[in-house]
C-alpha cells in the first residue's frame, strides 16, 4: 500500500465551525491565513483575537483562539486594554472597512500612535456587507451602492486609503497591503500576517495589513467577476505593497 | 496609616489603587482630572497600567478589554464624559464584565457647566445604554465613604461580573478632607475568573467575550439572566442609612453631598425643636425602597432633596406607594443648597405653606 501523505489540512487556528460568509467573499481565505500564521508561528495559545461588527461579528466562533467580540469599530480600543494588561498575549484585530476607516477611524489610528503592540488585519471590500450593501469610505468613484445608487461621487468624497495614511503615523511599525485574488497573492499574503505577527512577537509596535477583498453579492456579479473586479478597479486605486517598515535596517 | 489630607478626586485614585485595580484608562473632563493625574504617576510606581486615551469612548472600551482579559480595570469621568461611555457600559453589562467608573458629576444638559451636580441620576440608575441592564450604583457622601466604597467596589464588580458606579458630585471630587486607608470593608466571595478571555490556554479550551445573541430565545434568556442578578442586588444589596428617623415628624431623602448637607439641616431643626429625620441612600441602583417600610406612623411628610430638578424623586414616590406627601427641593444649575435652604423649605411644610 502507497504511503499517503498529508498536503492540506484546516488549519488547527480555526473551529470546526461552519462560518456564516457568502459564496465567493475572500473573508474564508483572510481567515485561513490569519489561522496558519499564528499556528506556524506558535503563537495559537497566547493570542486573544478581536471580532468587531460587520460580517465578521462573528467569528469569535471561527477561531480556535481565545476571542473578545466589540463594538462598532472600537476593536483597537479592546486591544489596548486587553494587551496592556496581558502584554505577553499576542493580539489582533479583525475589521472591515465600515468598522475601522468609517466608524473607527479615531481608534485605528490612535493604537498606531501609541504604536500598540498589536495586528490589525484590515478587510477592505468597499463597501457595508452585513448592512446590506451601503457606501463606505473606501467605496470606489463611481460604484453603486444601495446609498450611492448613481454610483459614488466627489461629493460624497473620494475613497480613502487606510494603509498610506496609517504609514504616515510616527508609531506605526509595519503596514502592507495585499491581495488574495490569486494563489501567488494569497501566498505573499500570508508572509505579510507572519511578518506582522512576528513584529507584535518581538514586542516592536503597532502592524496593519489591508486586505483587498471581494463582495460578490453586495456588489451584484459572481465571485469569479468580483475578483475580476477588484483586480481591475481596487488594485489600481488601492496599490498593493509594504507603506512602512521602521524594522527595515535594524539586524544588518 | 493615621489620617492624611487629601484632594477627593486623588484619595478616590489612592482608593482604586488599594483595591488592587490592574489598570486605568481614561480621557481628561473637568472636575475629576486630579483622578488620572494622580494614577498617571502612581499606576506606574505600582506597577500598574495607566493609559491616556484618545476619547472617552475609546477608554470605555479599554476597561472592556482589560475586563474581557481578567483583569480590574477603572475608568473616570463626569457627565458628558460618562454620556459618551454608555457604549463600552452595555457591552460590558452585555458580556457580564467586571469593572469601576467613578462619574464626579457636573451640570449638563450638554456642556452645561462644570460645577457640581446630581444631574446623572437617571442615566446612572436607568443603566445608561442601550438594553435592559442595570449598574451596582454607589453614591457615597463623604470621602472616607468613597474610598472605602472604591475598595470595595472591585469586590462588587467581580462578584456580580456586572459594572459598578461611583456616583459623586464635583463637590466631593474637588474639596479636600482627611481620610484613612485603613477602614476594613465587606468581603465577597470571588470565583477565580475561568472565563476571561486572557490568553492562556495552557489548560482550558477557548474563551469568548461577547453580548451577540442572534437567536431571540437565546438572547431573552440571556437577559432574564441579567435580570436575575439585578433582582438579587434589589433583594439583598441594598444600602442605605436611617438618620434621626426615630419619632420624626418629617423625613428628607437625600444622597451624596446634598445628604451631608441635609445632615446639618436636621441639627438646625433640632435646634427649633423639629424632629427630621432622613433616609439616606448609599445604593442609588439599587434604590432603597426597603428604608420606606421602616417608617413610623410619626413621618407624617417626605421632603426629596437633590442637586437636580427632582430625577431621585421619582424612585422616592414608588417606594413611598402613596403613603405619604412628597415634596421636593432642588437646586441646579451648579449651586449646591445651603443647610438653611432646606430648613425652610421644612419649616415651609411643616407649616402648611408647601403642598405636596
Amino acid at each position: 500500500m502507497p504511503k499517503s501523505k498529508i498536503v492540506y489540512e484546516r488549519s488547527e487556528g480555526l473551529s470546526l465551525m461552519d462560518n456564516s460568509y457568502c459564496p465567493g467573499c475572500t473573508h474564508g481565505i483572510i481567515h485561513k491565513l490569519v489561522a496558519e500564521s499564528l499556528v506556524e508561528l506558535e503563537l495559537l495559545e497566547r493570542t486573544i483575537g478581536i471580532s468587531s461588527v460587520g460580517c465578521s461579528a462573528l467569528n469569535y466562533d471561527f477561531f480556535s483562539c481565545d476571542m473578545q467580540q466589540a463594538p462598532h469599530g472600537r476593536a483597537p480600543a479592546v486591544a489596548t486594554g486587553i494587551k496592556r494588561v496581558r502584554p505577553n498575549s499576542i493580539i489582533f484585530t479583525y475589521q472591515g472597512d465600515g468598522d475601522l476607516a468609517s466608524i473607527g477611524i479615531a481608534e485605528a489610528i490612535h493604537a498606531a500612535h501609541r504604536s500598540e503592540n498589536i495586528t490589525i488585519v484590515f478587510v477592505n471590500n468597499a463597501i457595508y456587507g452585513m448592512t446590506g450593501g451601503q457606501m463606505s469610505p473606501t467605496t470606489l468613484l463611481g460604484q453603486k451602492t444601495t446609498t450611492s445608487p448613481d454610483g459614488r461621487t466627489k461629493a460624497q468624497g473620494l475613497p480613502l486609503r487606510i494603509a498610506e495614511m496609517m504609514a504616515t503615523i510616527p508609531g506605526a511599525t509595519y503596514v502592507e497591503r495585499v491581495s488574495v485574488h490569486n494563489p501567488q497573492h494569497v501566498a505573499k499574503a500570508k508572509k505579510a500576517l507572519k511578518k506582522a505577527f512576528s513584529i507584535q512577537k518581538e514586542n516592536k509596535g503597532f502592524t496593519l495589513i489591508e486586505f483587498i477583498s471581494t463582495c460578490p453579492v453586495n456588489w451584484g456579479m459572481t465571485p469569479k467577476d468580483a475578483v475580476d473586479w477588484a483586480v481591475d478597479n481596487m488594485i489600481p486605486y488601492y496599490p498593493l505593497g509594504v507603506f512602512k517598515d521602521a524594522t527595515v535596517g535594524e539586524e544588518k | 496609616m493615621a489620617k492624611v489630607l487629601m484632594k477627593g478626586n486623588e484619595a478616590m485614585a489612592l482608593a482604586a489603587i488599594k483595591a488592587g485595580c490592574d489598570a486605568f484608562y481614561g480621557y481628561p473632563i473637568t472636575p475629576q482630572n486630579e483622578l488620572p493625574e494622580y494614577l498617571s504617576k502612581h499606576m506606574a510606581l505600582n506597577g500598574r497600567v495607566f493609559v491616556q486615551s484618545e476619547s472617552e469612548v475609546a477608554a470605555i472600551n479599554m476597561v472592556y478589554g482589560a475586563a474581557g482579559a481578567g483583569a480590574r480595570a477603572l475608568t473616570s469621568s463626569s457627565s458628558p464624559g460618562i454620556a459618551l461611555k454608555q457604549e463600552g457600559i452595555s457591552y460590558m453589562a452585555g458580556a457580564e464584565l467586571p469593572g469601576v467608573i467613578i462619574n464626579v458629576m457636573r451640570g449638563g444638559p450638554g456642556l452645561g457647566g462644570i460645577q457640581p451636580s446630581q444631574g446623572d441620576y437617571k442615566q446612572i440608575t436607568r443603566g445608561g445604554g442601550n438594553g435592559d441592564y442595570y449598574l451596582y450604583s454607589l453614591a457615597p457622601e463623604s470621602l472616607q465613604e468613597a474610598v472605602d466604597l472604591i475598595k470595595e467596589s472591585f469586590d462588587i464588580a467581580d462578584y456580580f461580573r456586572n459594572p459598578v458606579m461611583i456616583a459623586v458630585d464635583g463637590l466631593i471630587g474637588q474639596m479636600m478632607e482627611p481620610v484613612t486607608f485603613d477602614n476594613e470593608t465587606p468581603k465577597w466571595e470571588l470565583e477565580p475568573k475561568t472565563w476571561a478571555a486572557d490568553g492562556d490556554r495552557s489548560n482550558r479550551e477557548k474563551n469568548v467575550i461577547n453580548s451577540l445573541y442572534l437567536d431571540p430565545l437565546m438572547l431573552e434568556k440571556h437577559n432574564l439572566k441579567l435580570k436575575a442578578k439585578y433582582d438579587v442586588m434589589r433583594d439583598k444589596h441594598q444600602r442605605y442609612e436611617m438618620i434621626n428617623v426615630k419619632d420624626a415628624e418629617i423625613v428628607i431623602v437625600a444622597y451624596g453631598s446634598m445628604a451631608r448637607i441635609a445632615r446639618t439641616s436636621i441639627e438646625i431643626l433640632e435646634e427649633k425643636g423639629i424632629k427630621c429625620g432622613m433616609i439616606r441612600p448609599i445604593t442609588i441602583f439599587p434604590f432603597p425602597d426597603k428604608a420606606f417600610r421602616e417608617l413610623q406612623d410619626s413621618v407624617k411628610n417626605i421632603l426629596v432633596v437633590e442637586m437636580s430638578t427632582g430625577q431621585m424623586l421619582e424612585d422616592v414616590k414608588i417606594a413611598n406607594e402613596c403613603e405619604r406627601p412628597i415634596h421636593f427641593y432642588g437646586r441646579v444649575g451648579g449651586i449646591v443648597p445651603e443647610a438653611e435652604e432646606v430648613v425652610s423649605q421644612v419649616l415651609k411644610i411643616i407649616g402648611g405653606e408647601d403642598n405636596a
